[in-house]
């Protein structure tokens, strides 16, 4: 009846055990304060069953803030175990837990923030962008974001109900095989990576769909803002790298439970291949989260240099040219692995190349400034960060890359300093960058500017010292996912330091939470004052209203070159004509909702070997979709009249503040 | 399918078309979203197609492809699943004159030779294990179950879908929309059947020869 769950699976560590405590009390406050103020409905009309591109890019967002709060709370306790467990002192994580800690935190990081973040940003911004009212597959893009919401939630359980895998964010073989790791750890992992990574697939369908027939009249691929264009690249390595990702799973899941041979030590298999194949995936992947960030920073320069944006053709073929090559080095993860000289040297070489496309791209945002007007403020800030660590992250990346020096430094903190420098330097200040930056579009008044500074700040400065002495550890000998070390490596002053690092760094997130906080609440003094275009922006997305009304464009733009926004406020082109029309718009369905809840079901089923109630999800799972597929295509249609009320709202409330 | 005819059929029922609005037109993208998806899957057999190259000589002293596999089988398997795909494209060619008796029963053919063919590859897993070559004994095994299987796996849920559009077809008759969820599931059933021209080559023709 209960599989394998005992009563075992809910006894934890006190660290843990505090974190499951505080979960169920924020569970169940939420719960209370949605009933006392009588949100149900509200909840379930307006975000639960919502097919909205830009309440689903929110509820990713909030998503993927809440994992970021784990994940750093696990980055937190690796740093403080590192400081304080050396010698003969060993710290307050057993070893067992802290390789549960490291392996949540890579999987929760990559997987549900990062993810997250960047579907997020593009519900949000490319209907708006590409003058759309809306997405390609509403229902699809809304199942792809409860796929990746019951992925997410899936993790969370794994912290309240046994425990997590042991074996490494991307849970190599032969120990994650059953012999080495025959708990309900890599279990975890598995369904929790194979459910969000099916959601991810159908999103990446979904945008690319979007991108190549959404378009409003007139914008050809090369009048396409560069954020879309890097959407379509990023998406285009979704549908590609996703299904290696699925089909390795599935092996893996095979080898668990069926007792098959694909990667396991005997039996013929070849858990080389698994590091070969889940790579395969990996390193698109990478691009699958920096791309983006390449597409927000170059909606951000020229806005805020108050300039084109410079080399606009080079930018695409940089883009595309990065999407073609990522996905020929993926070796250079495992150079050890014993491949021959000319295999490694191509692998090495192709690596290297990568920095041509990447470097292209610097020197256009510079050039972009170049004898522009540059505004200081925080998006532009984020920009800066992003050069400094990025350049220095691309450039050890690039010493990497050649496989005798990867000999020397595979495994060290070297290579940890690295892929930080571009996930955090990168990925997270870019998102950050993105945040400020389109924040005032959906909430209709910018974030305290003052607070985004000392934010920033924070973490610069905590970024640089957390992880610039990794280098060095790296260069002494440190290897990854240490739990304690001799005193006598004379690592102990450098963690101490990376420690502190660590904790600047949370205390420019914990500025941020009271800045967005803060914001809000004096929101009307932060209100923007021109109605939806506060930084002069250029592309389409600052030429309808804050927030945007369900629909978007009460009148789908035409468009006849790039930046067309900047064009009608120059008077380079003619503003558009106020002739309403009928808007037809899919109506809300709770089936996407009900599917990701079944298959968080579902995979907590199959973690615990519950099969009765993964055949019950399951059946129920194929019930959702057949009903789905039977129904009438049913639209909601906006008269005239009513599209006509809600824009004069939106100038009144412009009028009246 | 011709473009014309889905045009016409757009045009004649799509209750969507009578706006002037460039962003309602389900078809195209559809189409193009479900070819899309169809990539995804055509990736996913890669990767299966990869690791059976990879691990097909390791046999682990469990009987090798040329000792377990029996070409007549998997040739009238790949018969059934030909003709299949035959008698479903001639249901598309009825759905297109409209005509909702030929729909049904090019469908209820298909759907015979569809089980037909799951029947045969059951029986021949069946007897593999029976024999006591299950997955479990060799990383070659493995890799042919999965990849087989796979496959298998997918005829099965293209029967369960190809019974639902028969059932909508039933009670709806053919309108804009069971016209493109037929369109969309012929796609699917094609598919499988030239994914299955490379199981047959690889593993089979090249496995026993």
């Amino acid at each position: 009846m209960f599989g394998r769950l005992t009563l075992e699976a809910f006894q934890h560590e006190a660290s843990q055990g505090s974190a499951v405590i505080m979960m169920l009390f924020s569970g169940i406050a939420i719960i209370a304060l949605l009933s006392y103020f009588k949100r149900w409905k509200w909840l379930w009309n307006e975000w639960l069953t919502t097919v909205d591109p830009k309440r689903i890019g929110m509820m990713y967002i909030f998503v993927a803030l809440l994992m970021f709060l784990k994940g750093f709370a696990d980055a937190l306790m690796m740093r403080l175990q590192q400081a304080l467990s050396v010698g003969e002192s060993h710290g307050f994580l057993s070893s067992g837990h802290f390789q549960e800690v490291f392996s949540a935190h890579g999987t929760t990081m990559i997987f549900f923030v990062a993810m997250g973040l960047i579907f997020g940003l593009m519900n949000l911004i490319i209907p708006l962008q590409i003058g759309a009212r809306d997405v390609a597959f509403p229902f699809v893009n809304a199942l792809g974001f409860w796929l990746f919401a019951s992925g997410a939630l899936l993790t969370l359980v794994s912290l309240a109900i046994g425990r997590f895998s042991t074996a490494g964010w991307l849970a190599y073989p032969p120990l994650s095989g059953i012999e080495y790791s025959p708990g309900e750890g890599v279990d975890y992992w598995i369904w929790m990576l194979q459910i969000a990574g099916v959601g991810s697939t159908l999103s990446g369908i979904n945008f690319l769909v979007t991108i190549l027939k959404m378009r409003c009249p007139g914008m050809t691929l090369m009048k396409m803002p560069i954020f879309v264009w890097s959407a379509l690249c990023s998406m285009v390595l979704v549908i590609f790298a996703f299904p290696i990702l699925t089909a390795t799973l599935v092996m893996l899941t095979l080898d668990r439970y069926l007792g098959m041979h694909f990667f396991t030590a005997g039996g013929g298999g070849n858990p080389m291949m698994y590091i070969n194949l889940i790579w395969a995936w990996g390193h698109p992947e990478v691009y699958i989260l920096i791309l983006p960030i390449f597409g927000i920073f170059s909606e951000v320069v020229p806005t805020f240099s108050e300039k084109r944006l410079f080399g606009y053709v080079s930018m695409v073929w940089a883009l595309v040219l990065i999407t073609f090559l990522s996905f020929i080095v993926w070796l250079h993860h495992f150079f050890t692995m014993g491949a021959s000289p000319k295999v490694n040297a191509f692998f090495g070489f192709m690596t290297m190349l990568i920095a041509i496309p990447t470097g292209v791209k610097i020197f256009n945002w510079l050039f972009t400034k170049f004898r522009g007007r540059v505004h200081f403020s925080s998006p532009m800030l984020w920009f800066f960060a992003f050069v400094l660590n990025f350049s220095i992250g691309g450039m050890t990346g690039v010493l990497l890359s050649s496989p005798p020096v990867d000999f020397q430094l595979h495994n060290s903190l070297f290579l940890i300093a690295h892929f930080h420098g571009m996930v955090i330097g990168g990925v997270l200040f870019g998102f950050f960058a993105g945040f400020t930056y389109w924040f005032p579009k959906f909430s209709g008044f910018v974030l305290d500017e003052k607070l985004n500074r000392y934010a920033f700040w924070c973490w610069l400065s905590g970024f640089l010292l957390a992880f610039m002495p990794l280098y060095m550890l790296g260069f002494m000998g440190a290897t990854r996912r240490l739990d304690h070390y001799e005193a006598a490596t004379g690592w102990h002053p450098l963690f101490i330091a990376v420690g502190i690092g660590a904790l600047i760094m949370l205390c420019g997130g914990a500025i941020q939470c009271f800045g967005l906080f803060w914001s809000f609440k004096n929101r009307q003094m932060h209100w923007d004052q021109t109605g939806g275009d506060p930084w002069n922006g250029r592309t389409l997305e600052w030429s309808v209203p804050s927030p945007p009304p369900i629909y978007n464009f009460a009148i789908i733009p035409t468009v006849d070159q790039l930046d067309p926004f900047w064009a009608i406020k120059q008077g380079e082109a003619p503003p558009p004509q106020q002739d309403y029309e009928e808007i037809h718009l899919p109506k809300n369905t709770p089936i996407g909702l009900f599917i990701g809840m079944l298959s968080l079901l579902f995979g907590f089923a199959m973690v615990w070997h519950l099969m009765w109630l993964a055949l019950a999800s399951l059946i129920a799972i194929i019930a959702c979709l057949v009903i789905r597929l039977s129904a009438k295509d049913e639209h909601q249609i906006i008269s005239i009249a009513q599209v006509k009320e809600m824009e004069m709202a939106c100038s009144r409330r412009n009028q009246v503040l | 399918m011709s473009q014309s005819l889905t045009l016409h059929h757009t045009r004649e029922l799509h209750p969507d078309t009578r706006v002037p609005d460039p962003h309602q037109e389900t078809f195209p993208k559809t189409l193009l979203g479900f070819w899309m998806y169809l990539m995804t899957d055509c990736l996913l057999f890669g990767t299966l197609f990869a690791t059976y190259a990879v691990l097909q000589h390791q046999t682990f002293g469990a009987p090798s492809s040329r000792e377990l596999l029996s070409l007549s089988t998997a040739f009238s398997e790949t018969m059934i699943l030909l003709f299949s795909s035959v008698t479903c494209g001639f249901a598309m060619l009825s759905a297109q004159q409209n005509k909702k008796k030929g729909v049904m029963a090019w469908l209820a053919f298909s759907f015979l030779l569809g089980i037909s063919f799951v029947l045969i590859e059951g029986r021949e897993f069946r007897d593999l294990v029976q024999e006591g070559n299950s997955w479990t004994k060799s990383a070659f095994l493995s890799s042919f179950f999965t990849l087989v299987g796979t496959h298998g796996l997918h005829v099965s849920v293209g029967l369960l879908w190809m019974g639902v559009v028969m059932a909508q077809v039933y009670w709806v008759g053919i309108t804009i929309e069971t016209f493109r969820r037929l369109a969309v599931f012929s796609l699917f059933w094609h598919f499988l059947d030239l994914v299955w021209i490379f199981i047959f080559t690889f593993v089979y023709l090249m496995g026993v020869m």
